[in-house]
C-alpha cells in the first residue's frame, strides 16, 4: 500500500519541520503559530509519538480524528510494556512478588487516573472498559435499583449514543421515561428547556460535558446545581473533556463522571466511572465474579468494599496501567499548557474555516473545544474524508454515533477535524489546502 | 497497485492525485449532482430502504416489475456521490431487465468493484464500469454496494414479492 510505515532515527530527527517549532521565522500569516508560545515546545512534544512521523499517501500523517481516539506517547507504550516484559500477574490475589509488583502498578494508576479526575479518595474510582462501559454500570446498577415506573431521567439532543441508548435500555426495564433537553441553532443546550423539563420526578440528569461533533463546553456546574435542586443526581459523560481540561469533579458538584483512557494518550479498551463514595457505597454490584467478593457461600454471598465491588474479574491490567501513565503525562504536561496551546489551534483553525466559502461550521463560537463538525458545498463528508486522505490528513465523517443531533440539524453527516495539543499549525493548513482539491475534484463548490 | 503520489516540488497542492480523478470521474459526479430516476415510484411492485448504519447513509429503491421485467426502477435518499451515483446508475441499467438478469448484473459490478479489471470490457455495465476506481478504495466499496444490496434483498423471496404481473 501507500504508507510508509515506520519510523526511522533520520526520520525521527527531521520529522519535525521547522515551521512547527514555536520559534519558527516570521513571513508566513498564521495566527496559530503566532499565540503558540509559553514554552510549548511543539516539537519536542510531537517527537513523543512516534505515529505521528508516519507518511500516509507520500503525505506527513496529519492525525485529526483525536475525538475518536487520540494517539499514544512513547512514555505509555514504554510503560505497558515494561509493565508486560518485568511486572505481569493477576492483581489482588498472590502473594508472590510480581503479583505484589502488578497490584501495586494497578493500584498506582488508580491513584494517578483519581488524581487527574481531581478526586483525593482512589476508591471512588472504578476501572471499567470505557465510557461505554461506564455509563452502562451507572444505568444497570443505580438505575435498577433506585430507578422504578413514573420515575423521569433527564437527557440532552447532543449525547452520544453511549450516554443515550443505556437510558432506553433502563427505561425498557423499569418504565420510567426519558425527557430531552433541546440544543439551540447555534449548538448549545437550551437552559430554559432544561429547567421546564426538570420537576418532582425527575431523578437522573445525564449530560455530556463536551460535545463529541459540535465540540459545545456544557456549563456543567450551572446543569449540575439545577438538577440537585430539582432534586435529581447528576451524571456527566466526560469522554471528550477528560483528555482536554483539568477534570475535577468536585468543581463540577456532579455525582458520576465517566471517561475513557484511549482519548487521553492511553491504550483502548480502558475507562473509569468516578462517584461519590457513598452512592458507590449503597449501589449493589454491576457484575459477579471474583475480586468482586468478600466471602462466597453456595447460598449467597457478600461483596468486597469498593471500588473492587464493581471490579469483577480480572481486569485489563496493561490497559489501566498504561491509563494511569497518560494521566501522568497529562499532569506532566499541565492542563493550563494544554489549554492553552488547544486554544491557540482553535482560534487558528476557526478564522481559517470561517475563509473558506461553502464551508458550514456547526456548534458555538465560544465555549467550545477544538473539534470542528462541518459540510463542504454539496460534497458529501465520505468523498472529503477519502480526498483529504490521498493528502495524509485523518478526519471522521459520518454522524458521529450523534443521529439525533444529526437528525436536529436536517443532516445525516458531517465531516469532523478534531484537534489534540500535538497537532501543529501547519496541519491546519493542511486541513484548508485539502479542501480547496476537493473542491478542485467536484470541479467547484455548488 | 500504482502510486497515487503528486510529488512535484511546490505544485503539490493543485495536483489532483490520479486515483481520485479515476474515483470522481465526470460522469459519477453528473450522476451525483444530477441523479437519473430519483423520486417515489408510485406503482412500485417492490420497493425496500437500507442503511449504512456506519455512517447514516439510507437509500430506497423501487421497482415496478411487470410480465417478469422490470419497467420502471427509482429511488430516493441520502448519500455520499459515490453511493448516489450507483443508484442512478442502476436504475437506468436494470430497466427491461427480469430480475434474475438484474442480479446476475449486480454480480457482475460486485466483482468489478472488487478490482476484476477483466469486467472493463464488458459492455453490460455500462457507465458502471466507470465506479471501476472504487476498486482502489476498499473503505468505499460498501458505499457503491447500498443500491445494490437493496436490490438484491429485493431478488430474494421473488416468488411472493413479484407482485400483479
Amino acid at each position: 500500500m501507500a504508507e510508509t510505515a515506520e519510523m526511522t532515527d533520520t526520520m525521527r530527527a527531521t520529522g519535525v519541520p521547522a515551521s512547527e517549532r514555536s520559534s519558527a521565522p516570521g513571513g508566513r500569516r498564521d495566527p496559530g503559530e503566532a499565540s503558540d508560545d509559553g514554552g510549548w515546545d511543539l516539537a519536542a512534544i510531537r517527537a513523543q509519538f512516534p505515529i505521528l512521523s508516519r507518511e500516509v499517501n507520500g503525505h506527513p500523517l496529519a492525525y485529526l480524528d483525536n475525538a475518536a481516539s487520540s494517539q499514544q506517547p512513547l512514555r505509555v507504550l514504554n510503560r505497558v510494556e515494561r509493565y508486560l516484559r518485568r511486572e505481569h500477574a493477576n492483581v489482588h490475589r498472590g502473594v508472590h512478588r510480581l503479583s505484589a509488583e502488578a497490584t501495586e502498578a494497578y493500584e498506582g494508576a488508580r491513584r494517578a487516573v483519581a488524581t487527574h479526575a481531581g478526586t483525593t479518595d482512589p476508591a471512588e474510582i472504578v476501572f471499567t472498559r470505557g465510557t461505554t462501559e461506564a455509563v452502562n454500570l451507572v444505568a444497570s446498577s443505580w438505575g435498577d435499583a433506585f430507578i422504578a415506573e413514573g420515575d423521569e431521567i433527564v437527557l440532552t439532543k447532543m449525547e452520544h449514543h453511549s450516554n443515550l441508548v443505556p437510558w432506553q435500555l433502563l427505561a425498557r426495564r423499569t418504565g420510567c421515561s426519558l425527557r430531552f433537553v433541546d440544543v439551540t441553532p447555534g449548538g448549545t443546550l437550551d437552559l430554559d428547556d432544561f429547567d421546564r423539563l426538570l420537576g418532582k420526578r425527575t431523578r437522573l440528569v445525564a449530560c455530556t460535558h463536551v460535545s463529541n461533533s459540535l465540540g459545545t463546553v456544557n456549563p456543567v456546574r450551572e446543569i449540575v446545581d439545577r438538577a440537585h435542586a430539582a432534586g435529581a443526581l447528576t451524571l456527566i459523560d466526560g469522554a471528550q473533556a477528560a483528555p482536554h481540561m483539568l477534570t475535577d469533579v468536585a468543581k463540577t458538584g456532579c455525582d458520576f463522571y465517566a471517561f475513557s483512557s484511549h482519548k487521553m494518550c492511553g491504550p483502548t479498551g480502558v475507562g473509569a466511572l468516578w462517584a461519590r463514595r457513598e452512592l458507590l457505597e449503597e449501589m449493589p454490584p454491576y457484575q459477579g465474579g471474583g475480586e468482586m467478593i468478600s466471602e462466597v457461600k453456595l447460598e449467597g454471598s457478600s461483596w468486597a468494599k469498593v471500588p473492587h465491588k464493581f471490579e469483577a474479574g480480572t481486569p485489563n491490567i496493561s490497559g489501566v496501567v498504561g491509563f494511569g501513565e497518560a494521566a501522568r503525562f497529562l499532569a506532566d504536561l499541565g492542563s493550563e499548557a494544554i489549554e492553552a496551546h488547544e486554544g491557540a489551534l482553535k482560534r487558528a483553525a476557526l478564522e481559517r474555516l470561517d475563509e473558506i466559502e461553502g464551508l458550514r461550521l456547526y456548534g458555538p463560537r465560544e465555549e467550545r473545544t477544538a473539534v470542528f463538525s462541518f459540510t463542504y458545498g454539496d460534497i458529501h463528508p465520505h468523498d472529503l474524508s477519502t480526498i483529504l486522505d490521498q493528502r495524509g490528513i485523518a478526519i471522521r465523517a459520518g454522524h458521529h454515533c450523534n443521529q439525533p443531533l444529526m437528525d436536529h440539524y436536517g443532516i445525516s453527516a458531517t465531516a469532523r477535524a478534531s484537534f489534540y495539543f500535538y497537532n501543529s499549525p501547519r496541519e491546519i493548513d493542511a486541513l484548508c489546502d485539502g479542501l480547496a482539491l476537493a473542491a478542485e475534484v467536484f470541479g467547484g463548490i455548488a | 497497485m500504482t502510486e497515487p503520489r503528486s510529488s512535484t516540488p511546490g505544485a503539490v497542492d493543485r495536483e489532483i492525485p490520479s486515483s481520485l480523478n479515476q474515483l470522481y470521474q465526470e460522469v459519477i459526479l453528473d450522476h451525483y449532482r444530477k441523479p437519473r430516476n430519483k423520486g417515489h415510484l408510485d406503482e412500485a411492485t417492490h420497493a425496500i430502504t437500507m442503511n449504512n448504519p456506519l455512517c447514516g447513509d439510507v437509500i430506497e429503491l423501487m421497482l415496478r416489475v411487470e410480465g417478469g421485467s422490470i419497467v420502471e426502477a427509482r429511488f430516493l435518499g441520502r448519500g455520499c456521490s459515490i453511493s448516489l451515483a450507483s443508484a442512478s446508475m442502476l436504475t437506468g441499467r436494470v430497466r427491461g431487465r427480469s430480475l434474475d438478469q438484474a442480479l446476475e448484473l449486480s454480480g457482475k459490478f460486485t466483482h468489478l468493484l472488487h478490482g476484476d479489471e477483466a469486467l472493463l470490457s464488458d459492455d453490460d455495465l455500462g457507465d458502471l464500469r466507470t465506479l471501476a476506481g472504487v476498486s482502489k478504495f476498499p473503505v468505499r466499496i460498501k458505499c457503491a454496494l447500498l443500491a445494490w444490496n437493496c436490490l438484491e434483498e429485493l431478488g430474494d423471496g421473488t416468488d411472493e414479492d413479484r407482485g400483479p404481473a
